[in-house]
């Protein structure tokens, strides 16, 4: 067998966790045995992006097991163009929310790491499992590290906001439960997703089950209208809880559609695309328009979050190359931008202990440095051409365009509207005059904070001038993807088709 | 020299200013003081190297290259290049002497700021983002540093962000641009969908092979309106030209970015980045030959700014709002050159406009320097003998722009007038009313000088007291600028010394676009003298009103009240902007798309099923009362009802 190194960099976090869990350090070690294996993490999913094929569009570093083999159930592992980039993000995001965390946690120190590491491990497997038995449980398993990071370490709301969130996401995952076993039963017996791939289900089972999963990675997006777990959840969370909820759980929907319900249901997904994409118009519109008048930084990026992630649906439902591949970027993109705005928030909301914006005003003056960062990454998020986010939305909207001229043309509405609320948001928070004389003595970023904000700049103006590279690592598993969609030749499916009965 | 050197040489132009920025950008908490020590050597290479590259060009020798590529998506194919053409070739000219001339005077103007190297640092960036766009040689990579060149002026005219109007100013700059460029990028969407490419060439050949096709715009509603693919696309593409370049509606923005400091102005507001929108007409121009519809709603709008802007010039009492009005006037009369297809004059005004503008806002500039910071003309006066080498620079931009003949302005403005006239009856209207936009601008030219130079002073006595000439890092500027407002002219002039340089230089660029019908030289000499008439009599206005009998502005303004505050209130667009778009938006976004559908209805049913489930839960639980008859009782009560259907069915 070759070398496991799927297994090992999603197993190192959780090896680390079960350490912190039982051996009981003090919290320095702590924190820093956290930061050595998220980096360890992080080192390894490097050296598998060096080692990906690009011209490949099968599934690489594949490992199998037997599991369960008289349910059919393996442990099968492995990635695509698809799935690689995520699992780089996932590794960044989780040593920067060490980092971000090093001060700001204060209570229950090693159970806070304990719970990062679990996620970190979850979050690897969601996009490394190919067999639905083991892509379900790391999907349910990733659910209580952040339900607990969120009602343990979160703000004064925080039980309300965790409960919520997670009773969303089950309602969610109850359904795609539920799909995975219709599937099992009509695709001879098998959980293995490379074979699923390969049956051509009927008209009915598209349908519903295309539904069942909807419901679980519709909520995870998320979505309009089941999108308001999302404010709340963001708003308590912590800000490790929220840098990894918006960077990767909140992708975890959109790779759903992507591995699963693009391929497997081509006919479901032409009929209920259409709905799809009106569902994205309104969440980018709508959530530009909500995030207009927010008053609370964390509830404002978050909001934005709907209106971006509104994007990232829009260009996979467009069902062509460029807006697939550009919702894709997108999925990065926002994971690199709102990553780092939440750490920007956390940073400031650590000196002042406020999230409000009208706590804020001309502190670009204070914190000149931090004031760089934000500025910087406000102008990624608006979609400003030379860095990041514009490449992702450019190619959505060109995406969704040549489906349907109209969607495009609205779905670009919402690029006036994000520099409409990101600019007079920022305006507010860092310009105009210093309304709080307290915050003219605000520290400006430390070095520790200075190297956990210069990745994501770094990586946000990378992608921005020279996006090819991320791009051609997907490029073959989206051909895979289009010619899957292409051979079945999508049919919409009629609703008598789709009766069961 | 080979290709790849002489691809260097020119790469080299916006990578000066590139790494400048990097150098002050990142470091300029060691640069501070000394910033311009990195900047100014950068730009002022730049330049030097743009005049290498000028005299390449003169003798017929261009560039073309595709240095890498950067968004490559199945068809979607987009490489970041550069392309070196006549046109390019005066715009390079353009960019890196003002920039140069606007870095050096900032020595002086911006002594002593705060954000010393911060302001250099965007300084340069902006520098490099103008030379790219001139550069590009696709459209996508024109609307990328379309982009960046608005984002250079945001940052500066925020420079000093902590008033709230700068950051007002700021934001709405962006804002209102961004709702140009919601146009610009809906035309290139349409262009790569059905033309297939972004290239300038490839799209110039597309769009003639598509000049016969329609776009239903009403098609998805059911309606029908046809109109032509080429046309819409045209216009699309205006409509970024009108948010940058400052045209009605879209003009708003411009004259709130005076908050930004008077180099800013002068460089980005008036000599540069707002001219952008002319220079992507003059650029794009066989998509808009091909629609006569676009190319008369250029011109009719670039006229109606040309006039309305002027209107408002008359009475403004900020010393940089009238200036910036005349550039927003002035920029409609280059898309007025540009709607009757004289791009080649369009280009030359913009060149002697950037240099007689740019003079001008450098000069206001070091009047405010000398009042510590007075701009209110009102309390001017009298200033022309304590800082005589800016009034004398500045009389002499005003003298360009009233469009006094031998001075630039009149060559270049005069030249669109008569194209104008020639220009079928449309054109004879336009014709019309830039000659009456002319009259305006000659006059509030005066009227400034009159104002702010002669007569008694109104300054406080202490104020008065304070008043000095500017430095010669800013002065000499000036100077220079001055020259150049008087003599930039002269390259255009058709008669004498080897006949219209200009003209000739940009011929290859826009070969095969209808020449000037020059057509009696004896109504041309007439056309001439009406033009030359009207400047002196817009002088002359000022001269009445403003010099011999002071009083009598107020008198008229008490004559015409209604129209007197029409145009000092901008005609209201700010507040009908206000009332009609930002707060209704503001309304409905708060009041119901937050707080009722997202709160109080689908929150309220999430929160719902969690109340229903647990008062569900909550009464059926008494059901478990753990008494072992009741257990029994419900049993047997079952079985009967199970025993009644039972047998109810049989």
């Amino acid at each position: 067998m070759k070398f496991p190194i799927l297994s090992l960099t999603t197993y190192i976090p959780l090896v680390g966790a079960l350490y912190l869990l039982f051996m009981k350090e003090h919290e320095g070690m702590v924190r820093r045995l956290s930061l050595a294996v998220s980096l360890a993490a992080f080192a390894l999913s490097v050296l598998m992006l060096g080692h990906f094929d690009p011209k490949t569009s099968g599934f690489q570093f594949v490992e199998t097991l037997e599991w369960a083999p008289s349910l059919g159930v393996t442990y099968k592992m492995g990635v695509d163009g698809v799935s690689v980039l995520f699992i780089v993000l996932t590794t960044v995001l989780t040593v920067l929310s060490v980092l971000v965390s090093w001060t700001q946690v204060k209570k229950y120190v090693r159970e806070f790491h304990v719970a990062l590491l679990v996620m970190e491990s979850a979050m690897l497997g969601v996009f490394s499992a190919l067999d639905l038995v083991l892509f379900y449980v790391f999907w349910e398993v990733m659910l209580i590290p952040m339900f607990l990071m969120i009602g343990i370490w979160g703000g004064p709301n925080r039980i309300y906001a965790a409960v919520k969130f997670f009773l969303y996401t089950l309602a969610g995952s109850v359904l795609m439960l539920i799909g995975i076993i219709v599937l099992y039963v009509h695709g001879g017996k098998t959980f293995d997703v490379a074979a699923l791939l390969q049956v051509k289900f009927a008209a009915p089972v598209q349908f519903w089950v295309f539904l069942a999963f909807f419901a679980a990675f519709a909520v995870k997006v998320p979505m309009w209208p089941v999108h308001t777990w999302l404010p709340d959840a963001h708003t308590e969370a912590p800000t490790a809880g929220s840098v990894i909820l918006a960077g990767v759980l909140i992708k975890m929907g959109a790779y759903g559609f992507l591995r699963f319900s693009l391929p497997m249901f081509p006919d479901a997904t032409a009929t209920f695309a259409p709905y799809i994409l009106a569902l994205s118009l309104v969440a980018i519109i709508y959530g530009a328009l909500v995030t207009l008048v927010q008053t609370d930084l964390k509830k404002l990026i978050a909001y934005s979050s709907v209106s971006h992630m509104g994007f990232v649906t829009l260009g996979i439902f467009a069902l062509n190359r460029q807006g697939i591949e550009g919702g894709i970027m997108q999925m990065v993109n926002h994971g690199i931008i709102t990553g780092a705005l939440f750490l920007l928030v956390g940073i400031i909301y650590e000196r002042t202990h406020s999230r409000e914006i009208s706590a804020y005003g001309g502190i670009a003056r204070s914190v000149p440095r931090y004031a760089a960062f934000f500025v910087l990454f406000v102008l990624a998020s608006l979609g400003l051409p030379g860095l990041n986010g514009f490449v992702g939305e450019f190619l959505v909207i060109l995406g969704a365009f040549q489906r349907d001229r109209v969607v495009g043309v609205l779905a670009m509405t919402g690029i006036i509207l994000a520099a409409v609320y990101l600019l007079w948001m920022t305006q507010r928070v860092l310009f105009q005059e210093m309304t709080h004389p307290e915050n003219e003595k605000l520290a400006d970023i430390d070095t520790r904070e200075f190297i956990t904000l210069l990745p994501l700049a770094v990586l946000s103006v990378f992608l921005g001038v020279y996006p090819n590279p991320a791009l051609s690592v997907m490029h073959a598993s989206v051909d895979q993807l289009m010619a899957k969609m292409e051979a079945h030749r999508a049919a919409v499916i009629s609703w008598s088709q789709a009766w069961p009965f | 020299m080979t290709r790849s050197v002489v691809l260097f040489r020119d790469l080299l132009i916006p990578l000066l200013p590139l790494a400048a920025f990097l150098v002050n950008g990142l470091f300029g908490r060691w640069t501070r003081e000394k910033a311009h020590w990195v900047s100014v050597p950068a730009v002022v290479l730049s330049f030097l190297l743009s005049l290498l590259v000028l005299k390449d060009v003169l003798s017929g020798v261009n560039t073309y290259a595709s240095l890498y590529r950067w968004i490559t998506v199945g068809a979607f194919d987009v490489s970041v290049g550069v392309m070196i053409d006549p046109l390019a070739a005066v715009m390079l000219i353009v960019v890196t002497s003002v920039s140069s001339l606007v870095h050096v005077y900032s020595i002086g103007y911006m002594h002593g700021d705060r954000g010393y190297a911060r302001f250099f640092a965007y300084l340069s960036l902006f520098t490099f983002s103008m030379l790219m766009l001139v550069l590009s040689n696709n459209l996508l990579e024109l609307f990328v540093f379309w982009e960046a060149v608005g984002l250079c002026s945001y940052l500066l005219i925020g420079h000093w962000y902590e008033r709230r109007s700068a950051a007002d100013a700021a934001t709405k700059a962006f804002v209102v641009n961004r709702v140009g460029d919601f146009g610009f990028g809906l035309g290139l969407l349409l262009i790569f969908v059905t033309l297939g490419t972004l290239d300038y060439q490839a799209v110039f050949l597309g769009a003639k092979a598509a000049s016969n096709q329609t776009v239903d715009l009403l098609a998805p509603f059911g309606g029908k309106l046809e109109v032509g693919l080429v046309t819409l696309i045209a216009l699309l593409l205006f409509t970024g030209a009108m948010g940058k370049s400052a045209q009605l509606p879209l003009h708003v923005w411009l004259p709130d970015a005076m908050e930004g400091p008077t180099p800013v102005s002068a460089l980005i507001h008036a000599a540069t980045m707002v001219t952008a929108g002319v220079y992507m007409v003059a650029r794009m121009h066989p998509v808009f030959e091909i629609s006569p519809a676009a190319m008369a709603t250029v011109a009719v709008v670039g006229g109606g700014t040309a006039l309305f802007a002027a209107t408002i010039g008359l009475v403004q009492n900020d010393i940089k709002r009238v200036v910036a009005y005349s550039t927003v006037s002035q920029l409609g009369t280059m898309f007025l050159a540009c709607g009757i297809g004289a791009y080649g004059i369009a280009i030359f005004h913009l060149m002697t406009h950037a240099f007689f503008k740019g003079l001008l806002f450098l000069g206001a500039g070091s009047v405010i320097h000398a009042l510590s910071g007075e701009q209110d003309i009102r309390k001017m006066g009298g200033l022309r003998n304590k800082i005589p080498a800016t009034y004398l620079t500045f009389l002499i931009g005003s003298l360009s722009l009233a469009g006094v003949p031998l001075f630039a302005g009149f060559f270049s403005k005069d030249e669109i007038l008569t194209r104008a006239f020639f220009a079928g009856d449309l054109g004879r209207v336009l014709w019309g009313v830039a000659l009456l936009g002319a009259l305006m601008t000659a006059f509030y030219a005066f009227r400034l000088v009159y104002l702010v130079f002669h007569g008694e002073t109104r300054l406080l006595p202490d104020a008065a007291h304070r008043v000095h000439e500017s430095p010669p890092v800013m002065t000499v500027p000036l100077w220079i600028l001055a020259v150049l407002a008087v003599f930039s002219g002269w390259v255009g002039i058709p008669l004498i010394a080897g006949g219209d340089k200009i003209g000739h230089f940009l011929e290859p660029v826009f070969a095969g676009v209808a020449h000037a019908v020059h057509a009696d030289i004896r109504l041309e000499g007439a056309l001439i003298a009406v033009s030359v008439i009207v400047a002196l009599l817009g002088i002359a206005i000022a001269d009445m009103l403003y010099r011999t009998r002071p009083a009598t502005p107020d008198k008229v303004a008490a004559t015409w009240p209604r129209l007197y505050s029409l145009f000092l209130n901008k005609w209201w667009f700010d507040e009908i902007f206000d009332w009609a778009i930002v707060r209704p938006t503001r309304r409905i976004s708060e009041s119901f798309l937050w707080k009722v559908a997202d709160v109080r209805i689908i929150d309220a049913f999430v929160n719902g099923v969690g109340s229903v489930t647990q008062q569900a839960a909550a009464s059926w639980r008494r059901i478990q009362t753990g008494f072992t008859q009741d257990y029994a009782m419900t049993l047997v009560l079952g079985l009967l009802l199970v025993a009644a259907v039972w047998l109810a069915a049989w």
